[in-house]
Order: C-alpha cells, then sequence, then structure tokens
C-alpha cells in the first residue's frame, strides 16, 4: 500500500507505525509455530535452544526424536495415531451426511422455525467444550458407550455437524434451485438429481465443511479426556498428558508433524475455498 | 367474465387456494424431513443430557434414600439442641444398613460437602459402631467422637433431608442457606468461587479487548493489500487457525519457561538480568498471552470479511471533503467496522469464558477458569451436581451471550475461514 507522494510528513510516520505495528501482529501470531522446528531436531534431552545449535554446530541436531516418535519401544504414538485417525474419518463421514441432508432442508425456503432450529444445530459450536463434555459423558456413561469408540465418534459427530452445516448452507445460498426443477421436469427422481445435480455442486462446500469436521474431531481433547479408557487415546490426549507430566522433545517432533497436517488442510482448504466463490459467483 | 368464477378450481376440481396450501405443507414436511435425522439425533444425545445435568444439578435422593428412618424420626425435631433418643437410634440402624451395603463412604462424601469433618468422624463411627450394646444409642454415637455431640453436624444432616435443593448453585456463588433459612455468605476467607467468576469474567474480556486491538488493524491492512500480498498474509493467520490447539498452547509453554526463548531473548538484550528470569508461566500472565494469540484469528476474520465489503471511494470521499486522515477514519471508516467489530468480540468473548485446555497448562494456579473447576469436580472431588451445576451457570451466560449473538449478528452469517 504505496502512500501518496503529497502525503504530509506527520501522517507518513503514523503509517510505518501502522505498518510497523501490523508486523509485530503478524510475527506474534506465526513465530511461536516456528519455535517448534528447530526445538524438534534438539539433540539434547532439553527444550531449550544449545549452544552448540546457535552455532548451527551440526552435531546439536539429530532426529533421535522423530526415531523416538516411531519406533519408541514404550511409546504410545503409534495407538494413538492409528485411533487418532479411525475416530476422525468415521466421525467425519457421520457430520458429512447428517450435516449435509440438514442443510438441503434449511435451505428450503418452506423450512418452518429456520431461526430457532438453526440455533439448535449450530450450538453444539457455541456451549463451552467442557459442558458438552459433562453431559455427553452421562449420556454415554448411562448408555454404556463410555471408553468405547463408538461413544467418541457419536460425540465427535455431534461436535463436526455445526460446520458442515454453516458451509453447506452458505454455498447453497448462491445455489439455482431452477436446476433441481429442469431436473425434475425431465424425468429425474429427487435421489438422482441430488447425485447428479445438487451435490456436484454444492461439493465445495460440503468438502470444506468435513475438512473442519476432520480437524474438530482431530485435535479435540476434552471430551476425548472425559470418556476414552487406555485403549481409546489419541494424538492429542498423549500430548495433553505429555505436557503435564513431563514435556518431552518426542512431543515437539509429534507437533511438527501435526503443524505439516494443518498446513496440508489450509492449502486444501483455500483451494476448496477459492472453488466455492468461482461456483456462487457464476450462479448469480 | 361472471361473477360466479371467485373460486378458481385446479383440473381435478378443488380450490386453487386449498391445493396449493396442500402443496405447502408437502414441501414443509419435506424440508423438516431432510432436517429431522440430524435434530432428532441432537436431540437425543445432547440437548437431553445437558437437560439431564438440571436434574443432576438438583438431584440429592442419594443421603434422602441412605438415611430414610433418620429423616422420619428427625421430622419432629426443631433443631435447636441435640436430637432425640429416637434419631440417634434410627441413625444408627440406617448406618448399620449403609455398612451391609457398603454404601457409608458415599454418604460420608455427600455429608462432607454439606460440613467438614464428616468424613473421619463417620469412619470413626463405623469403626466403633461394631461393639455398640443395644440400647441408649446417643450416648454411644456421642462417645465415639465430640463432633457427634455437637448439634451443628445435625443440623447439617437435617439440611439434606429433602430429595432435591438448590444448594449447589447457592455453593457456586459462595453462598449457602443457614439454620434459619436464610441465604449468607460463606466467611471472607473461603469465598473461592466468587473471585473464579470474576477472574473468569475479566481475563475472557481482557483477551476479547486484546485480541480486538491486536486484530484490527492487520484486518484493515489485509483488506486495504493488493490481493496477491494479502493472500500471503492470510496464511499467517489461517495457519494457527488450522494448527492444532496443543501444538500452539506447547509452543507457548516452550516460549514462556524461565529456561525458554523469550527470556533468553529478553536476558541477551540486556532488559532482564540472568538471575532474574520473568515467570510467565503457571500465572495469570500466561493465560493472557496464550488465550489471546490462539482467539486472535477468531477476531481477525469476522473484521475482515466486514472490511472487505468497505468501499475504499467512501473514505476518499471523506478525505476530498476536506477530513483528515484521523477525522476520516473515525467519522467514515470505523463506524462501518462495528458490525465486525460485534461478531468477532461476541465470538472471541464466548470462546474465550469457556476455555479450559490452554488455562489448565499455562495457568497455574492463579490462571484457571471456571471451566477448570468444572472439569476438577468432574474428576477428582467427583462432586457431579456441583460441576453439572457450575455449568449451567456458565452456560447460562454463554447463552445470553449467544443470544446477542444472534440478533445482532444472526447465526448463519458465521464466515469461516
Amino acid at each position: 500500500m504505496a502512500l501518496p507522494k503529497y502525503t504530509e510528513p506527520h501522517y507518513r510516520i503514523w503509517h510505518y507505525i501502522y505498518l510497523f505495528i501490523c508486523g509485530c501482529v503478524f510475527f506474534f501470531l506465526i513465530a511461536p509455530l516456528f519455535v517448534i522446528f528447530p526445538l524438534s531436531f534438539n539433540a539434547e534431552e532439553f527444550l531449550v535452544i544449545t549452544d552448540g545449535m546457535k552455532r548451527l554446530d551440526p552435531e546439536a541436531f539429530s532426529l533421535r526424536w522423530y526415531e523416538d516418535m516411531v519406533f519408541g519401544t514404550k511409546n504410545p504414538w503409534g495407538l494413538a495415531a492409528k485411533n487418532s485417525f479411525f475416530i476422525a474419518i468415521f466421525a467425519t463421514i457421520g457430520a458429512v451426511i447428517l450435516g449435509t441432508v440438514a442443510a438441503l432442508g434449511l435451505s428450503s425456503r418452506y423450512m418452518p422455525y429456520k431461526g430457532i432450529i438453526m440455533a439448535t444445530l449450530i450450538s453444539p459450536m457455541i456451549v463451552p467444550l467442557i459442558i458438552s463434555g459433562v453431559a455427553i459423558f452421562f449420556f454415554m456413561a448411562k448408555a454404556g458407550l463410555a471408553a468405547t469408540h463408538t461413544g467418541i465418534i457419536l460425540a465427535h459427530i455431534i461436535l463436526g455437524t455445526p460446520f458442515v452445516v454453516i458451509t453447506v448452507t452458505a454455498t447453497l445460498s448462491g445455489f439455482d434451485h431452477s436446476v433441481t426443477r429442469a431436473a425434475a421436469s425431465l424425468g429425474s427422481n429427487p435421489v438422482n438429481t441430488f447425485m447428479k445435480i445438487t451435490l456436484p455442486l454444492i461439493l465445495p462446500g460440503v468438502i470444506s465443511g468435513a475438512l473442519f469436521a476432520f480437524v474438530t474431531s482431530f485435535d479435540e481433547v476434552v471430551i476425548v479426556l472425559f470418556l476414552a479408557g487406555l485403549d481409546n487415546t489419541t494424538i492429542p490426549v498423549q500430548m495433553w498428558t505429555g505436557l503435564r507430566e513431563q514435556l518431552s522433545p518426542t512431543i515437539l517432533a509429534v507437533a511438527t508433524c501435526l503443524i505439516l497436517l494443518s498446513t496440508l488442510v489450509l492449502v486444501a482448504a483455500e483451494l476448496l475455498r477459492r472453488r466455492s466463490e468461482r461456483i456462487r459467483g457464476i450462479n448469480r | 367474465m361472471s361473477s360466479d368464477t371467485q373460486k378458481i378450481l385446479t383440473t381435478d376440481g378443488v380450490p386453487l387456494e386449498v391445493s396449493l396450501k396442500k402443496v405447502e405443507r408437502r414441501n414443509k414436511f419435506k424440508a423438516f424431513l431432510l432436517v429431522a435425522p440430524l435434530l432428532f439425533f441432537l436431540l437425543i444425545v445432547y440437548i437431553s443430557p445437558i437437560i439431564g445435568m438440571l436434574f443432576n444439578s438438583v438431584d440429592d435422593r442419594m443421603v434422602t434414600n441412605a438415611l430414610p428412618k433418620t429423616f422420619i424420626a428427625m421430622e419432629k425435631w426443631d433443631g435447636k439442641e441435640l436430637p432425640s433418643e429416637e434419631v440417634f437410634e434410627a441413625f444408627y440402624i440406617d448406618f448399620q444398613k449403609l455398612i451391609e451395603e457398603e454404601k457409608e463412604g458415599k454418604l460420608s462424601t455427600q455429608l462432607n460437602y454439606e460440613k467438614n469433618g464428616f468424613k473421619s468422624i463417620i469412619k470413626k463411627l463405623r469403626r466403633k459402631s461394631k461393639s455398640f450394646e443395644e440400647g441408649n444409642y446417643k450416648e454411644q454415637i456421642m462417645a465415639v467422637h465430640e463432633r457427634w455431640a455437637n448439634v451443628e453436624y445435625w443440623r447439617a444432616i437435617k439440611r439434606r433431608a429433602p430429595s432435591y435443593s438448590y444448594s449447589k448453585y447457592l455453593k457456586g456463588v459462595d453462598m449457602y442457606q443457614n439454620e434459619e433459612g436464610k441465604f449468607v455468605q460463606v466467611e471472607e476467607d473461603r469465598r473461592i468461587y466468587k473471585k473464579l467468576w470474576v477472574r473468569t469474567l475479566k481475563i475472557a474480556f481482557y483477551v476479547t479487548l486484546f485480541c480486538f486491538l491486536m486484530a484490527y488493524p492487520i484486518a484493515h491492512l489485509l483488506a486495504t493489500l493488493p490481493m496477491k500480498y494479502s493472500n500471503l498474509l492470510m496464511i499467517c493467520v489461517l495457519l494457527p487457525f488450522w494448527t492444532s490447539l496443543l501444538v500452539r498452547t506447547a509452543s507457548w509453554m516452550i516460549l514462556l519457561q524461565q529456561q525458554g526463548v523469550v527470556n533468553d531473548f529478553l536476558v541477551w538484550i540486556g532488559l532482564v538480568a540472568d538471575d532474574k528470569r520473568l515467570v510467565m508461566m503457571y500465572n495469570e500472565t500466561g493465560t493472557y498471552i496464550a488465550m489471546t494469540q490462539i482467539l486472535l484469528p477468531f477476531m481477525v476474520l469476522p473484521l475482515y470479511s466486514v472490511m472487505k465489503t468497505i468501499s475504499p471511494s467512501l473514505v476518499r470521499a471523506g478525505k476530498s471533503l476536506g477530513g483528515t486522515p484521523f477525522i476520516t477514519f473515525w467519522k467514515v471508516y470505523f463506524p462501518l467496522t462495528i458490525p465486525g467489530i460485534g461478531a468477532g468480540s461476541l465470538l472471541v468473548f464466548i470462546l474465550a469464558i469457556g476455555y479450559y485446555i490452554t488455562p489448565e497448562l499455562v495457568g497455574g494456579a492463579s490462571g484457571t477458569l471456571i471451566s477448570n473447576q468444572i472439569a476438577y469436580h468432574m474428576k477428582y472431588t467427583l462432586d457431579w451436581s456441583f460441576a453439572s451445576a457450575m455449568g449451567l451457570m456458565l452456560l447460562a451466560g454463554v447463552l445470553a451471550v449467544y443470544w446477542v449473538y444472534n440478533k445482532l449478528v444472526g447465526i448463519d452469517n458465521i464466515k469461516l475461514g
């Protein structure tokens, strides 16, 4: 943002101060993530930048914590990763199906009590996690689903659906309903119309909702802490225990992997958002 | 056209109006049918347990059912002096039955919530009551421990007689109902929950404020920069947004610890002496810093989406009419961003007030919030009804803010990413 030539000097100074403040805030946002990278390659067992690292001494860096993460004998990360992916994938599938179908209903102009129903469907996103955790724990304990994968998956479906509902209704807001009527007039049944016409058009919204649901489940720890037994441990639960008990560099190795994963998700989400905006633009 | 054609009929002879209404009803039903699976799923697995918490929080049948005979005998007792032999005998019979069923531990936990000191005297009574002789139970029980001869403790038992009570809610705000049924505050040095509520609100408020102060300039920069730069800078906002909460908390733990990067840096530039490194973690400061960074994207994104829609020509018009940059900003630009400020602030405030993970890890004793207290009672003291009561009080607050948010912003206007 270049300043015009006629800008008076003191406004020019203000402008640079403003840019400086912005730079600081961006630094504050992003820098903490980058602290983790060098420390995860630390050859020592401490969580500080050693003198050797400051001198860029190759001896001070090592992959031992990554080895420990993958091959460590007592390490629970393998089981945790398996559980995390298993739970997140099924929770995403559940949330996407329920959320997309509900969003289709909500976007219909005939939908009665739209406001209150929407508020109810979004509520799991607003209610503090600790309260959701307590309530879901009571339910699952009564239903005999505590300490089971099923219980955790059901809980994560609850948390994931609001994101799917929001993203899909947003995509549907620009949706031209005359195409479905055209399909119907050409003799297509509703299911066929949905699969061949509606779904491909709203797919970006569905997938970005699915990404949110996946990340929410993959990252969720409060409810899993209430529900999980020893066999249901997930990556976040292991990180939680690790951070509370002893901060070992292995956690930083895991964290680095998670940051890489979230970078991938970010890129995917960004591409989808642009595609969805393009589609909505065409329909308008 | 003749006058008898007021009613238009469809081909099968039904009035058009009726037919249209029928179609509308069918469409309504179809739309509802699509929403129904999710709605019923949430009602059963989510909403009903939350309502169940309401029941849990006032449910006090455990004690009522544990001491049935005692409470019947106590009905005649006025509570002024020690109860009669009849009450002691009923209590002894109830207590023996509890020992048989191995439930006396639960009772002692419950009574201990009501008045401290029950745990040890019940344990002692359990041991001594094996050698009790028949008759004159009052004397024998009172001989076990002096507290059994204290009328206060018997009054505490009587207070737990009703099956339902709202005492947990009172406890949540450091109050209790005394013998005369009046609401009184607990002693000054034992008021912990009020302090916690105030601290939760204070931290949520300041975190919201800090987020606003930091988010406003960068949202403005993102909205005014050309697309190719702003997309790049947007990554700085979105990457933390997509990164695991625990990863971000872990990185703050590394940064803020006494041998951590921030302290290292401060020592290196000479701002802090090496032996006087700042304590920034396991206290309130840690909670503030970490929560502000973690919640910042939730403020930036709504602000950005509002600022993006403000036409730059408005500011140019303001300037061309003689406004200085500051006046133009304050009178033209700022008022237009208020919807974004409202949306972002409410969102951050709602999220901050129920935060659990980050305060638990970096907050220490002085930086924890109400959520941490709820988790503590769920996991360690197992006072689930108290946890439910606290949770519902928190929920009531959050729902009030949510309601305001819904009125002002509209829940379907939440922007994600």
